[in-house]
């Protein structure tokens, strides 16, 4: 009898001593969800989604208070990989994917103040004093930071241009024709 | 022969469609040559890869087979005048795509002399090294002239580098309505057989096989007589199925390999090449002229005399047909053949290196049905070459679930066409599928765009890190500068003053 109470009392304080120094050892900092959707997004924390940078929408999206279709720059792709990773499905249908769009440089406007090269989070704008500012196409990630810091109107946003390279089918129009899609 | 290729040899394939061929009379018809058009317009991308960088300035004055642009990048091919001449515009022209955008071309008004600049032949092409040939095949511009339209050369040093031993000569020519294959094993067999000897050199590859549908005796009997001298060469006559001239299928056909999905066919050995190609190879080495002209068929309802042409690349498609003449206003025009070939949008745009037909297609011919439901027949199963589901791949798609379409094999569709062209219900298979995959490839290039953009915001945030330890490092240092200064002054000024103390 005072065995058995024995040794389960240093079994018991034996398992319970691994656990603590465990529990205090392998401590998780911070959410790792938050940090795996951050790495997906793009990360130039452009503020497009309401929130204050991307980390911040990362923890709303791991939260559950914002939806996986919430970062325009992400588009289609990123809600899809936000959902995959999230195990939730999505209705792609409704995501408001206006295609991929760019910052373009109206020169005979553009002054060359060098303003919109400050904001630009990927360093996307070339330009000098006085010169007139050009952006590197692939670069720019259509964040539209450096259209409100521009004094003359000179920056826009313009829907990237469709290239044989980038051109795809269109999907078939008679498509409510097959069978439902079931299972 | 092993045991294999007379099983298949025996029977007909299981998979494919066996579609009306309707290659003749157009290709009993011997071979005409197209008059030289005034213009000639010649798209900067006429191959898989970099699209070519021009070298030569408008008004200038440039022989036949001059490079006009050079490739650009490991995967590209150069462009040639296709005949002597002026430039008179670089700029975009039509490209000859189902989508009617845009592409970058040189324009090249012909002088009528049609005049060659330098040529280089090469008088024994079997005592150059495999490297050698394959640099001539580049500098020529030489590209897969089945379709495919892959640089040839890069073809040959991965073969060579993968150790291939058979090189499998792709006449299989299974479209309807074409028969340029066919007229150019009829009538030029020897350089055929000569620049798959040259091909067959390059790679290192022990045997060759030429692969050739039993619908084209003529062209059967004409590779056997030319390639009777040569012990290597063998010709190998396969059934009539569509598609039997894609690459995966010929070579199972002949060999009894299969190509493992996402694997090429030299991992198993074999190397394809098409006979054009070939005879391309073969004038690139031994007469030195680059891929400047080619034989495309023009055929179809509408076309009042159909018939192969010789003709030179960048001639436009309306030339064609005003020179074989026109019955009706055709009511489609198909670049290529009827089942993969690409819809054009009008007939002002350029022949390319990967165009083998013309197709002018009268009202009858062009008839479309209206797509009615699956009604889950599965005959689209039984035709696919490939052995997917199509009508489980289409159902996917149309509920835009494209991973779920990926799942049952959406990369390996070779988009031949024998799926739509036997579904009862007319559904526009191929659209579907060609439509996901287009975009699946955007979704991909927007995930590499993403990730670009997250490496730029890295550096920036570094440059603008660095740039703040920089500017306090300056600022600490210039102070330390001034108080340094500061200091001295101080120390002068108590010198002098100890100086000009008067001596007591």
């Amino acid at each position: 009898m005072l065995m058995a109470i024995l040794s389960l009392t240093v079994l018991g304080s034996l398992l319970g001593l691994g656990l603590g120094i465990a529990a205090r050892k392998f401590k998780v900092e911070g959410d790792p969800l938050v940090a795996e959707i951050e790495a997906l997004m793009p990360g130039s924390n452009c503020g497009q989604c309401g929130f204050a940078g991307c980390p911040r929408l990362a923890a709303a999206i791991a939260s559950g208070s914002a939806p996986v279709t919430a970062c325009p720059p992400g588009g289609k792709a990123l809600a899809l990989a936000l959902a995959r990773k999230l195990g939730i499905s999505i209705d792609l249908a409704a995501v408001a994917d206006q295609g991929p769009r760019i910052a373009t440089v109206a020169e005979d406007i553009c002054i060359g103040c060098c303003r919109c090269t400050k904001v630009c989070p990927t360093d996307a704008i070339l330009g000098a004093a006085k010169q007139i500012h050009n952006v590197i196409r692939e670069a720019c990630t259509g964040c539209g930071n450096c259209i409100d810091r521009c004094p003359t109107e000179a920056m826009a946003l313009q829907p990237l241009p469709v290239t044989l390279q980038h051109w795809i089918w269109p999907k078939p129009l008679d498509g409510a024709a097959l069978a439902p899609a079931r299972g | 022969m092993g045991f294999i290729e007379r099983i298949f040899r025996s029977a007909a394939p299981a998979w494919g469609v066996h579609p009306d061929d309707r290659k003749r009379p157009a290709a009993d018809v011997p071979l005409r040559s197209l008059p030289l058009p005034e213009r000639l317009f010649m798209p900067l991308q006429q191959h898989v890869g970099g699209a070519a960088r021009p070298v030569v300035l408008v008004g200038q004055r440039v022989w036949k087979g001059q490079m006009l642009a050079e490739a650009q990048g490991n995967i590209s091919a150069p462009v040639h005048a296709p005949t002597s001449g002026h430039i008179v515009a670089i700029g975009e022209i039509t490209a000859p795509h189902p989508s009617g955008l845009a592409q970058l071309a040189i324009t090249l008004a012909s002088d009528g002399a049609d005049e060659w600049g330098e040529r280089h032949p090469v008088a024994d092409p079997f005592s150059l090294a495999p490297d050698e040939i394959a640099r001539i095949t580049a500098a020529a511009g030489v590209v897969g002239l089945g379709g495919a339209t892959f640089p040839a050369a890069v073809k040959f040093n991965l073969g060579r580098r993968l150790k291939v031993g058979t090189l499998i000569v792709n006449g299989g020519e299974c479209e309807p309505y074409l028969s340029a294959d066919d007229c150019i094993m009829r009538q030029r067999a020897a350089e055929v057989v000569d620049g798959l000897r040259i091909v067959m050199h390059a790679i290192g590859a022990r045997e060759a096989l030429v692969g050739i549908e039993q619908n084209k005796p003529e062209a059967i009997a004409a590779m056997h007589i030319a390639a009777a001298p040569f012990g290597n060469v063998h010709i190998r006559p396969v059934p009539t199925r569509y598609p039997m001239g894609s690459d995966k299928q010929l070579i199972q056909a002949l060999t009894g390999k299969e190509v493992p999905a996402d694997a090429r066919a030299a991992e198993v050995g074999v190397l394809v090449h098409n006979v054009s190609t070939c005879a391309a190879v073969h004038r690139a080495l031994r007469l030195g002229e680059p891929l400047v002209e080619r034989i495309v068929t023009v055929n179809g309802g509408a076309v009042s005399a159909p018939g192969n042409i010789f003709a030179p690349l960048g001639a436009r498609v309306a030339d064609l047909l005003a020179f074989t003449g026109l019955k009706v206003e055709p009511s489609r025009l198909i670049l290529g053949g009827p089942m993969m070939g690409m819809l054009l949008p009008h007939a002002r745009v350029p022949i390319v290196k990967g165009a083998s037909g013309v197709l002018a297609f009268d009202a009858d011919e062009a008839a479309v049905h209206e797509a009615g439901p699956c009604i889950r027949c599965g005959l689209c199963t039984q035709s696919c070459p490939m052995g997917l589901l199509p009508l489980e791949m289409a159902r996917h798609i149309r509920a835009e679930d494209l991973d779920g379409a990926t799942g049952f094999g959406l990369s390996d569709c070779i988009a031949c066409g024998c799926c739509a062209y036997v579904c009862p219900s007319h559904i526009p298979l191929v659209q579907y599928f060609s439509h996901a995959k287009g975009e699946l490839s955007a979704r991909e290039r927007a995930r590499l765009r993403n990730e670009a953009a997250r490496r730029l915001v890295e550096q920036r945030s570094a440059r603008l890190q660095r740039e703040a330890r920089e500017k306090a490092a300056n600022a600490a240092r210039r102070k330390a500068e001034r108080d340094a200064a500061k200091a001295r002054a101080a120390a002068a000024v108590e010198a002098a003053a100890k100086v000009s103390e008067p001596i007591p």
